[in-house]
């Protein structure tokens, strides 16, 4: 089973949410797929065993084979390749801008004097251990660095399908998200209800229902603000597996990095309670 | 003419209530939501739209099933596996190359150019706002927010505003570093836990690769002093301003379900302290 967390807007409590039902359950490897800011392992403290820089494939060009035709840079749909051709009196010249490209090969396979070859530039990094009984992997995208998305599937190559795998996806809904939570058997949104909350988790559920995936919401600090979200569930129909009360104890927990159900170990049966709906829902 | 943009790395710190207080205390301004795939700026400004227009960008590969002889040559090049056995195309996963498209010898697949979001520019109470959305599951977020800071900063200067004042995404990818690039100040506003310092010491790292100076916000300082001592000693080190510091209140939270920004529905110590901050940002 691959459950994946995500949100819409930042800050409601994915981590919060996966990093403690992670610890509820048993036989559990955690993939912490916000690679722009991971922070599931302040939480989880793993001891990392391995660590594997991870690489995009750019083009390099052999300028002594290049005639400046300027194939390349017809067919790359993303501008990453300008070719300047040689004149009377200077000499020809070509240009890859490596943060434009996607890697996608079609540079190297149409140049016509074979002159393209694809060269690793490094991204990010991966890192692989265990916190306790939980199996841990994450990616840490590089300072500078503007996309995700092929670092996200490339923790994603390391899951482990014996296990309950539990995906801490990165807020928003454009690719990163979709990077992440593609393939999941099921995704919990985590919101807060508040207007802000309400209107990214209404975006969230937009993403899930075009992705077909089946999804629940768990509501945290379900106290506070308003009750729209919970009217919003009720009218769509969307399944509420999990309301957490706001508790300052649990803020002081979660800003000194220590998973709650540590201290509050009630919360481990609502986390199980909540894993149990999810199986019911994956099986219908 | 200088532009702000409100960061974080980690998401749920506070940019948007912070900026948007910023909006009801700066004269003479654009303002900017660049958080285009989850934007909030809209729920506190009250934008009534003038103009609305389509974003186009990128584009997807169609497959003609009458055309499509099921070589598997299409299938064979994509790295993003967004065509499936079945050939049909999994829009979500197409990143757009033409490869299939170009390698396929039927010339069954060609590619379409999406409408990847809508981006506005209203009138509000505070003034002009800038802001978009982009259509679900889509990409190029980055190419939107180019968009729209563009759009905003000709405004700017038709107006002869002073600032233009950006409310930026969480994260350090690409729609933050086209939120980051050429402005004259990065405000960070973070929170005292453990995740709030390790994304706000990234973002900062990532304004430092683009030499934009950094003044800092500490949200919700009162949660755990020790973390707050902790940022504030960093910053020192760090040579960063830190200009605020808010204190956790219920009220924020209030205010935002009224609708309005915090500096029009409370008065008191959050009120004086988003003054100095914007005081502070003014510099």
């Amino acid at each position: 089973m691959i459950i994946s967390i995500a949100s819409g807007k930042g800050g409601t409590g994915k981590t919060t949410v996966a990093v403690n039902l992670a610890l509820s359950l048993k036989n559990v490897q955690f993939l912490d797929c916000d690679v722009e800011e991971p922070n599931a392992h302040l939480f989880l403290k793993p001891r990392i065993a391995s660590q594997l820089k991870v690489h995009v494939p750019v083009p390099e060009i052999d300028e002594a084979r290049c005639t400046y035709c300027g194939r390349c840079r017809e067919v790359c749909a993303y501008h990453a390749i300008a070719v300047l051709p040689p004149g009377p009196a200077k000499e020809g010249s070509i240009l890859v801008f490596p943060h434009l490209c996607h890697g996608c090969g079609t540079c190297s396979l149409f140049c016509p004097s074979k002159a393209i070859r694809e060269v690793d530039k490094e991204i990010g990094l991966i890192e692989i251990g265990d916190a306790g009984p939980v199996s841990f992997i994450h990616g840490c995208l590089n300072v500078g660095e503007a996309m995700s998305p092929p670092l996200i599937r490339q923790v994603k190559n390391y899951m482990n399908p014996t296990k309950t795998v539990i995906i801490d996806a990165p807020p928003g809904t454009s690719c990163p998200v979709i990077a992440a939570v593609k393939g999941s058997d099921f995704c919990l949104l985590v919101t807060e209800p508040t207007p802000f909350g309400l209107n990214d988790l209404i975006l969230a559920v937009e993403v899930l229902r075009k992705l077909s995936m089946p999804f629940g919401v768990v509501i945290n600090r379900a106290d506070i603000g308003d009750d729209k979200v919970e009217t919003y569930c009720r009218e769509q129909n969307i399944l509420v597996l999990m309301r957490i009360p706001f508790d300052r104890r649990i803020a002081e927990l979660y800003s000194s990095g220590i998973p709650f159900v540590l201290e509050k170990t009630e919360y481990r049966g609502q986390f199980n309670a909540a894993f149990n709906l999810i199986k019911q829902e994956t099986a219908k | 003419m200088k532009t702000i943009v409100v960061i974080s790395g980690k998401g749920g710190t506070g940019k948007t209530v912070v900026t948007g207080s910023l909006a009801a205390l700066a004269k003479n301004k654009v303002m900017v939501d660049c958080d285009v795939d989850a934007a909030d700026l809209h729920l506190l400004l009250h934008p009534r739209i003038i103009e609305r227009h389509e974003f186009r960008s990128g584009h997807t590969a169609a497959i003609d099933g009458d055309l499509c002889k099921k070589c598997g040559r299409c299938l064979a090049v994509c790295r993003f596996d967004a065509i499936k056995p079945d050939f049909s195309v999994e829009s979500f996963s197409c990143e757009g190359c033409g490869l299939c498209s170009l390698v396929c010898p039927h010339g069954a697949i060609h590619m379409q150019e999406n409408v990847a979001g809508e981006w506005f520019v209203s009138d509000t109470s505070y003034g002009p706002f800038v802001h978009a959305k982009l259509g679900i599951a889509e990409e190029n977020s980055g190419k939107l927010v180019a968009k729209i800071r563009q759009v905003a900063k000709e405004l700017g200067e038709k107006n002869r505003a002073d600032y233009v004042i950006v409310d930026g995404p969480p994260g350090i990818g690409c729609p933050v570093i086209a939120s980051l690039s050429g402005v004259d100040c990065a405000l960070i506003v973070t929170e005292p836990t453990l995740s709030g310092i390790h994304d706000a010491q990234r973002v900062i790292d990532v304004a430092g690769h683009f030499h934009i100076p950094v003044k800092l916000v500490v949200n919700k300082h009162d949660l755990n002093h020790g973390m707050t001592s902790r940022i504030e000693a960093f910053c020192r080190e760090q040579n960063i301003p830190v200009i605020g510091k808010i204190a956790f209140d219920k009220t924020v939270v209030a205010s935002m379900v009224e609708g309005k920004t915090i500096v029009e529905h409370v008065s008191g110590a959050i009120k004086e302290e988003l003054c100095k901050i914007w005081e502070g940002l003014k510099i």
